[in-house]
This record gives C-alpha cells, sequence and structure tokens, in this order.
C-alpha cells in the first residue's frame, strides 16, 4: 500500500480506463477523487457503480462532463443527465439488476467466473443469456465482473491501509475493493495502527493499492 | 382521503409484528407513517440498513445514513448496516417477509411490470427484479388507473420485472390477491362498489359471492 497526493492518485487512471465507483446516490463515493478526475479530465471512461447519483453529486459530475462512455448501473432515474446521454446514444449504459451488479462484481473479485442467480429469468435481462436447472427451479448464468480501478470512499483507514466503514456509506464499496487490478481508497479520516479493531475491519489493508486522505 | 394514504392505510394492516420489511419508492414509502409504534417490525432499506428510521430533525441528518434514494434517515435501536452482497443475500435469499413496491401494470396472472417505458423513461430496476424474485411475500401499492386507464390489464405490455407473481394488490378501490394464476377481488373500497372496480379492470377478476369492504 501507498500514500498518495490527490492529483497522483487519478494520474495513474489512463483515459479509457474502467473504473468501479463505490457509493448509493453518492452516500459513500470517494468524492475527491470523482472531482479529481473531473479536474484532469480522464476521457471515454467506463463506470461499474450502483447509480450516477445526481447531476453535481458523485459519479453525476462525471457524467456532466462526458467523460465516460459507458455505465454498468442498476438505476439511473435520479439522473436525467444519464438518461438523456443514453438516449442521444453517446453513452452506453447497461441496467444489471442490483442484486445481480453486487453479485458479479463480488465473483470477479473472489476468482469465480460468475454466479448463477433466478433474478431476471423470463425478462429482458436473460436475453441472451444461458440459464441453469438446478432441483427444478432456473437461474441464469451472469458473468463476474472486474474493472481496472476499484475507487473505494472508506470511513476510516489505518496508516497500513486497514478499512471501515461508517453507516450506509459502506454499500458497494468494500465488494469492489476486491475487484479492482488497483484499488484507490479515499477515507474520511486516517488513523493509527490499532484504532480499528481487528474484528472491525471490513476491508483487510492486503486489497489496498493506493490511500488518499480526504483532506 | 387522498387514493395514496388510503393505500398506504391499507397496506400497513398487512404488516404483523416481527416482519422484516422493504418499502419500495413512492407510496410504499407512506405505508412506514401507518404502522402502529409499539408494533416491533423493522425496515430494510436496500442501500444497506436494517432499523431504519423516521427523517432526522432538524439539524440531525448524518450525511453517511441514509434511505436508497440518498436522503437523510435515522436509525431504530436495534438497527444494523452492512454492504449491498448482504443486503441482496437477504432479499434474494427469501429473509425479508414482504417487499411493498409501485407499479406502471400488473396483468391478470399477477405478473408486475415497474422498471421501464421503452423509448419514454428508462430508470432501471434498481433492486426491483432481486426483491420481486426473493421475498417471501410481494405486495403491489399502486392507483388502480393512472389518467383514467386501467393500470390492471390482461397481459402486462410493459417489460416484466420478475415471472414471479405477486401476491396482493392494494389499490384505493380494491384488494386484490393473486393465487393460482388468477386474480380475486378480495375488498372494496368505503363507497366503490364491485361494478365499478370492474369497470375500472381491464384484467378478469374472480368475484367471491361476499366481497367485504376494505378497513383503512
Amino acid at each position: 500500500m501507498k500514500n498518495v497526493s490527490l492529483e497522483d492518485a487519478v494520474n495513474i487512471i489512463p483515459d479509457g480506463a474502467s473504473l468501479m465507483i463505490g457509493g448509493f446516490m453518492g452516500v459513500g463515493t470517494p468524492e475527491p477523487l470523482i472531482d479529481e478526475i473531473a479536474r484532469q479530465k480522464k476521457r471515454n471512461l467506463t463506470v461499474i457503480a450502483n447509480d450516477t447519483a445526481f447531476p453535481g453529486r458523485g459519479i453525476g459530475k462525471l457524467i456532466s462532463a462526458k467523460l465516460v462512455s459507458r455505465t454498468i448501473a442498476s438505476h439511473i432515474g435520479l439522473n436525467p443527465e444519464t438518461q438523456q446521454q443514453m438516449i442521444d446514444g453517446t453513452m452506453v449504459v447497461d441496467l444489471v439488476p442490483q442484486g445481480t451488479l453486487i453479485e458479479r462484481i463480488r465473483a470477479g473479485g473472489a476468482g469465480l467466473g460468475g454466479i448463477l442467480t433466478p433474478t431476471g429469468v423470463g425478462t429482458v435481462v436473460a436475453e441472451g443469456k444461458p440459464s441453469f436447472d438446478i432441483d427444478g427451479r432456473k437461474y441464469l448464468i451472469e458473468a463476474a465482473l472486474k474493472a481496472d480501478f476499484a475507487l473505494v470512499g472508506a470511513f476510516l483507514a489505518d496508516y497500513l491501509g486497514n478499512l471501515s466503514y461508517a453507516l450506509t456509506s459502506r454499500n458497494f464499496n468494500p465488494v469492489i475493493a476486491m475487484a479492482g487490478a488497483t484499488t484507490i481508497v479515499c477515507a474520511e479520516y486516517i488513523v493509527p495502527v490499532g484504532v480499528i479493531p481487528p474484528d472491525n475491519v471490513i476491508t483487510p489493508a492486503a486489497l489496498v493499492d493506493y490511500l488518499v486522505a480526504k483532506g | 382521503m387522498e387514493p395514496q394514504e388510503i393505500i398506504a392505510r391499507r397496506v400497513a394492516r398487512e404488516l404483523k409484528a416481527g416482519m422484516l420489511v422493504n418499502l419500495g419508492i413512492g407510496i410504499p414509502t407512506l405505508v412506514a407513517n401507518f404502522i402502529p409504534k409499539e408494533l416491533p417490525i423493522f425496515f430494510q432499506s436496500e442501500n444497506g440498513l436494517i432499523g431504519t428510521g423516521p427523517i432526522p430533525e432538524l439539524g440531525m441528518a448524518d450525511p453517511f445514513l441514509t434511505d436508497a434514494g440518498g436522503r437523510p434517515v435515522t436509525a431504530v435501536p436495534g438497527a444494523c448496516t452492512f454492504d449491498s452482497a448482504m443486503s441482496f443475500a437477504l432479499i434474494r435469499g427469501g429473509h425479508v417477509d414482504v417487499t411493498v413496491l409501485g407499479a406502471l401494470q400488473v396483468d391478470g396472472s399477477g405478473f408486475l411490470a415497474n422498471w421501464m417505458i421503452p423509448g419514454k423513461t428508462v430508470p432501471g430496476m434498481g433492486g426491483a427484479m432481486d426483491l420481486v424474485t426473493g421475498a417471501k411475500r410481494v405486495i403491489i401499492a399502486m392507483q388502480h388507473t393512472a389518467k383514467g386507464k386501467p393500470k390492471i390489464v390482461k397481459k402486462c405490455s410493459l417489460p416484466l420485472t420478475s415471472v414471479r407473481a405477486i401476491d396482493l394488490l392494494v389499490t384505493e378501490m380494491a384488494v386484490i390477491a393473486f393465487s393460482e394464476g388468477c386474480a380475486t377481488l378480495l375488498e372494496t373500497a368505503p363507497g366503490v362498489s364491485v361494478e365499478q372496480v370492474i369497470a375500472a379492470t381491464e384484467a378478469t377478476l374472480r368475484i367471491p359471492n361476499t366481497v367485504p369492504q376494505m378497513t383503512i
């Protein structure tokens, strides 16, 4: 794990990168990383996240700046700009049921090829996907998801990179932390080793590549 | 009484002590307002919370404690938080007793469409497909018609949310149950006749000999 400045952390992200971004309607999204990506104008990004928040918040800022060419999300209903760019054809949006999205990411980080889920059977979600019967119930095969980078928002990070989260800002964060080839964490507070008791560490430091303080 | 309140009050009567309940956005959110305070019910919020409480008093909002719409909420004693994989394991895995959702259309077989209108609005399914697939009981809370057009149709024309049929539908006019692939009129709202319900419903309804009045 390396401590880096916000600018250096975002410098390592190339144009065209795929980014998993934590947060749920912007809550738990590492906002300083988003602001710096927008400032450095990283282009042609693929964003994998639960949602695209609102205009002016979290991932919504990347959408407004037209830096995203593809979004994989479960819900875009509260961001009219995402819907508009999808309708205009300037951004591709893949809508995935939320439970399927998080499990595909978990599978990607856990070394699995994919998952079997009953969600989406018999709907447009199932189109083009193989299915599998187990004990008389039908399941879709959904492939694992990985990304070049996972951008994680944590509450506490210790000097080694062990992470804990606050309340509902946890959401996608600990799961995407496993599925990025490179994991960049922005924490509200950096604390000495031992401040987070071992039982309260949700993301082990071994999963963290770069750590930035919110500042 | 506004239609939304009639619906929310009637749905609230379906919730019993000890249940874990997930409320969708819109009319379903109102249901929490009509639960007796002493009734021990835990509400799950799909963004990672069991024990969702009322909106905080002025000055008490915590930016890290929010509902699925990103709005500040409180947590009740006994609440717990978790990540999205756990949240949807609870949902998909059959650990949520009741989910209450809104709908664009419900058809005569109890199939539901509630996540997109092709070419018009595509908000995405969010957690709806997982909730309908996995919750022990699915209740739909919606207005009976939209701009005078029936929302309870013979067959959904909009993309389905799931091929699991819903259990109960509550509107401001009626309560309709779906079992064995058939829609049965259980109750009518005060001042609404069986004939009015039939006239406002495109799907075929099975009408029992006695249809009691809805208690709200």
